[in-house]
C-alpha cells in the first residue's frame, strides 16, 4: 500500500497529466477545433470569409446549411456536436463593401479620383456571432476569438485594396497583386529563450514531469507523517527514548530513508518520461545538461518534503489528521506554488503567498534546469529560499517534539 | 553496594495541570530488590516511573540510577535499565524477531549478541512459533510477552515494569511473573507497578505506597503488613488510601 502510494500513484499522475496537457497543446497547435459555421449571407465577401476561415488551419468547419435559427445552433452545441459556432450575419458583405468604399473615398478625396458615392447615414455593422459551450476554457475562447478577428480584418483589408485599385485604375485588381498586398511577408519564428541557447522548444512533458515529480515527492507526507503519528501512538518513540542511542538519530535515519525514497521516485518518473513516453506518443523528457544541479535540487526537494512530513506527523494527534491535513495541504501548496496554475498568471496578491510554498521554489529550480537550460549557478536564488523553508520546518518539528516531551 | 535507585527530595508537577505530580519524594531501591510501587489512580505511579527512566524532566531533587544522576547521564543511564511501559511500545506491523532486532540494535548490541538474545528470549517467552508473524496478529498476552522481550534484550541491571500483566489471562500472568522471578534471581532489580495486588504480593519483597504524589508507606512487605495489622496487600492498600473513588 505504501509503495503504491509513493511510486505507482505519482507515476500514473505524471502520465495522465502529461497526456492530457499534451493533447491540449496539440488541440491548440496541431489538431483542428470543430466549428459549426452558419453563413446567412450569400455574397462574395461572406464566401471569402468562409474560405479564409477554412484556410487558417485552426478550425475543422462543419457548414450548416439546413439551420436558420440560432436556437438550433445552441441545441447542437448543447449536445456537444461542436463546442464552437460562428454565425456570419445577413448583411456582412454589405458592411464590408460599405466600409471599403468609405475608406477608399476618404483616401482618394484629395486626388480627384472619387470612388462611387457612398450612401449617407452610417449604419452599425452587424456582428459576427461566436457561440461557445461553457466548458470551453477562456484561453481557448481567446485564441479562437483572436483568429476570427484577424480573419475578419484580412477580408476587410482585401476589399479595401480591391476597391481602391478599382478606383485608381478603373479595372479589377489582378489576383496575384491582391495576394501580394494582403499577404503578410513577415513570418513569425518562435524562439524559446534558454540559458544554454539550445533553442529546443519545451513540450508538455518538459513542463509536467518536473512539476508532478515534486508533487509526488511531497506526497510522502501520507506515509512519513502517519508513520511518525503511529510511532507516537504505539509507544515506539517512548521505547526509543529509553535506549542508549540518541533519539535524534532515529529522526535523522527516518529522514535519510525518505529522502532516498524521493530520489528513487524522481529517478523512476524521469526514466518513464525519457524512455516510456515516446512509446505512448508523448514527447520524451530531455534531461538538463547540469546533472549535478539536478541531483542537488532533487535532494533538497526531498529533504524539504521529508521535513514537511515530519512536521505534520509531530503536530498531528491521529493518523487521520496527518493523512487528511497532509494531503490537503500539499494540494494547496501545489496550487499556490504554481504547479496547478502557472505562477506568472497569479494575481499580485498571491505573489507573496506563493513564495511561502516550498513547492514553488522546487518548481522554479527545476524549470531553471529543465526549461531554461540553466546550471546550478543560475538557480541558487531558488535553492536558498527552499533551504530556508526546510531548516524552518526542521526547527518547528524539533520544537514540537520538545514541547510534546518526545525528545 | 550502591543502590539501584536513589531518589532524594524529588518534586515534579505537570505544567498547567491540576494533578499534584510528585512532592518531596525519597526512595531507595537496593540492587536485587523486587520493588513494587502502588497507589490509587492518579497517585503518581506512572509519573514516578517516567521520572526514574528520564522520560520526564525533573527540576527539583535528585534521581540516581546505579549511582548515575539520570538527567545528567542519559546515555549511560539508558544502558542500565529496561522499560516495559503500560502500553505496547513496538512496531505492530513487524514480527517479534524484527522488533527485537531493531530495538536491540538501538540498545547498542551487535548482530551476534542480538541473534543470541533473540533465540534465548523467544524460547523463554514461548514465542518461537510466531517469531516471524506480524505482532498485530497476536493476542494481548503474546503482545505483553513481546513488550517484555524487547525491554530485556540488552540484559539491563534494572527493569521498570508499568503494569506488565494488565489484560492478560491467568496462564500468561503466571508465566510472566515466573519469568520476572528468574530475571531477579539472575540479579536484575525489578521496579514494578500494578493494580493486581495479589500478583504483587507474590512478586515483590519491598513496596512503597504513594498517594497524591507523596509516600504514605514504604518498606518490606512483611514488615508493613505486621505494622498495620493487615493480612494482605489489598487490606493494607485500602487501610492507607481509603475507599473513596479516585477517578
Amino acid at each position: 500500500m505504501g509503495l503504491t502510494l509513493m511510486f505507482l500513484m505519482p507515476i500514473i499522475l505524471a502520465i495522465v497529466i502529461a497526456s492530457v496537457q499534451n493533447s491540449t497543446f496539440e488541440l491548440v497547435n496541431e489538431n483542428k477545433i470543430p466549428v459549426l459555421l452558419l453563413n446567412r449571407d450569400t455574397a462574395a465577401p461572406a464566401k471569402a470569409l468562409e474560405q479564409a476561415l477554412a484556410k487558417v488551419g485552426m478550425f475543422s468547419i462543419k457548414k450548416v446549411e439546413d439551420i436558420r435559427e440560432t436556437a438550433a445552433i445552441e441545441a447542437r452545441i448543447n449536445t456537444k456536436d461542436a463546442l464552437v459556432a460562428i454565425v456570419i450575419p445577413e448583411h456582412y458583405s454589405t458592411d464590408v463593401l460599405t466600409k471599403a468604399k468609405s475608406v477608399t473615398s476618404e483616401a482618394l478625396k484629395g486626388l480627384d479620383l472619387a470612388a462611387d458615392t457612398i450612401a449617407s447615414g452610417k449604419r452599425e455593422a452587424s456582428p459576427v456571432q461566436l457561440y461557445y459551450h461553457p466548458v470551453l476554457q477562456q484561453s481557448f475562447r481567446k485564441s479562437i476569438d483572436g483568429t476570427l478577428q484577424s480573419t475578419l480584418q484580412f477580408i476587410q483589408t482585401k476589399y479595401i485594396v480591391k476597391d481602391m485599385y478599382q478606383a485608381v485604375n478603373a479595372e479589377d485588381i489582378p489576383s496575384s497583386l491582391e495576394d501580394q498586398i494582403v499577404s503578410n511577408q513577415t513570418p513569425v519564428v518562435e524562439i524559446p529563450v534558454s540559458k544554454n541557447n539550445s533553442r529546443q522548444i519545451p513540450n508538455a512533458t518538459q513542463h509536467n514531469i518536473p512539476a508532478w515529480t515534486i508533487f509526488a515527492m511531497f506526497f510522502i507526507v501520507i506515509s512519513l507523517g502517519s508513520s511518525v503519528v503511529r510511532e507516537k501512538l504505539n509507544g515506539s518513540i517512548i521505547r526509543l527514548r529509553t535506549l542508549p542511542t540518541h533519539f535524534g538519530l532515529a529522526i535523522i535515519s527516518k529522514q535519510i530513508t525518505y529522502i532516498t525514497v524521493t530520489l528513487f521516485q524522481a529517478a523512476v518518473i524521469f526514466s518513464i518520461g525519457i524512455w516510456l513516453f515516446p512509446f505512448m506518443d508523448l514527447p520524451a523528457l530531455n534531461l538538463p545538461a547540469d546533472m549535478g544541479g539536478l541531483l542537488l535540487v532533487t535532494l533538497i526537494c526531498g529533504w524539504c518534503a521529508a521535513s514537511f512530513a515530519i512536521c505534520i506527523g509531530v503536530f498531528s494527534d491521529t493518523q487521520e489528521q496527518a493523512n487528511g491535513f497532509g494531503a490537503v495541504s500539499i494540494v494547496l501548496l501545489a496550487a499556490i506554488g504554481g504547479l496547478l496554475v502557472p505562477s506568472f498568471v497569479m494575481p499580485p496578491s498571491f505573489r507573496f503567498i506563493m513564495q511561502l510554498s516550498p513547492l514553488h521554489w522546487c518548481l522554479e529550480a527545476y524549470y531553471g534546469l529543465f526549461l531554461e537550460g540553466g546550471h546550478l549557478s543560475d538557480i541558487w536564488l531558488n535553492i536558498i529560499p527552499l533551504l530556508v523553508i526546510t531548516v524552518l520546518l526542521q526547527i518547528i518539528a524539533f520544537y514540537g517534539l520538545k514541547r510534546k516531551n518526545l525528545i | 553496594m550502591i543502590p539501584a535507585i536513589q531518589i532524594n527530595n524529588l518534586s515534579f508537577s505537570y505544567k498547567g495541570s491540576m494533578q499534584r505530580g510528585i512532592q518531596h519524594l525519597h526512595l531507595q531501591v537496593k540492587q536485587g530488590d523486587r520493588f513494587g510501587i502502588f497507589g490509587p489512580n492518579g497517585a503518581g505511579k506512572t509519573t514516578l516511573m517516567n521520572l526514574m527512566t528520564g522520560l520526564l524532566p525533573y527540576a527539583s531533587g535528585s534521581v540516581q540510577l546505579m549511582g548515575y544522576e539520570v538527567k545528567e547521564n542519559r546515555k549511560k543511564v539508558n544502558t542500565l535499565f529496561g522499560f516495559v511501559p503500560q502500553d505496547f511500545a513496538f512496531y505492530h506491523e513487524l514480527s517479534p524477531r524484527e522488533n527485537m532486532e531493531f530495538f536491540g540494535s538501538w540498545a547498542g548490541l551487535v548482530k551476534k549478541q542480538i541473534d543470541k538474545r533473540i533465540e534465548e528470549l523467544l524460547n523463554i517467552l514461548q514465542l518461537q512459533d510466531v517469531r516471524n508473524k506480524p505482532v498485530n496478529q497476536f493476542s494481548g498476552g503474546m503482545k505483553r510477552r513481546v513488550n517484555i522481550a524487547i525491554a530485556v534484550m540488552h540484559e539491563p541491571p534494572v527493569l521498570f515494569l508499568d503494569e506488565p500483566t494488565v489484560g492478560v489471562d491467568v496462564q500468561t500472568r503466571f508465566a510472566i511473573i515466573e519469568y520476572l522471578k528468574i530475571l531477579n534471581d539472575k540479579g536484575t532489580t525489578l521496579v514494578y507497578t500494578s493494580h493486581q495486588l495479589k500478583e504483587a504480593e507474590e512478586l515483590c519483597n519491598q513496596i512503597m505506597l504513594i498517594d497524591e504524589g507523596k509516600t504514605i508507606a514504604a518498606g518490606s512487605l512483611s514488615e508493613l503488613l505486621l505494622e498495620h495489622r493487615q493480612g494482605g496487600l489489598e487490606g493494607l492498600f485500602l487501610n492507607l488510601t481509603g475507599r473513596a473513588y479516585r477517578d
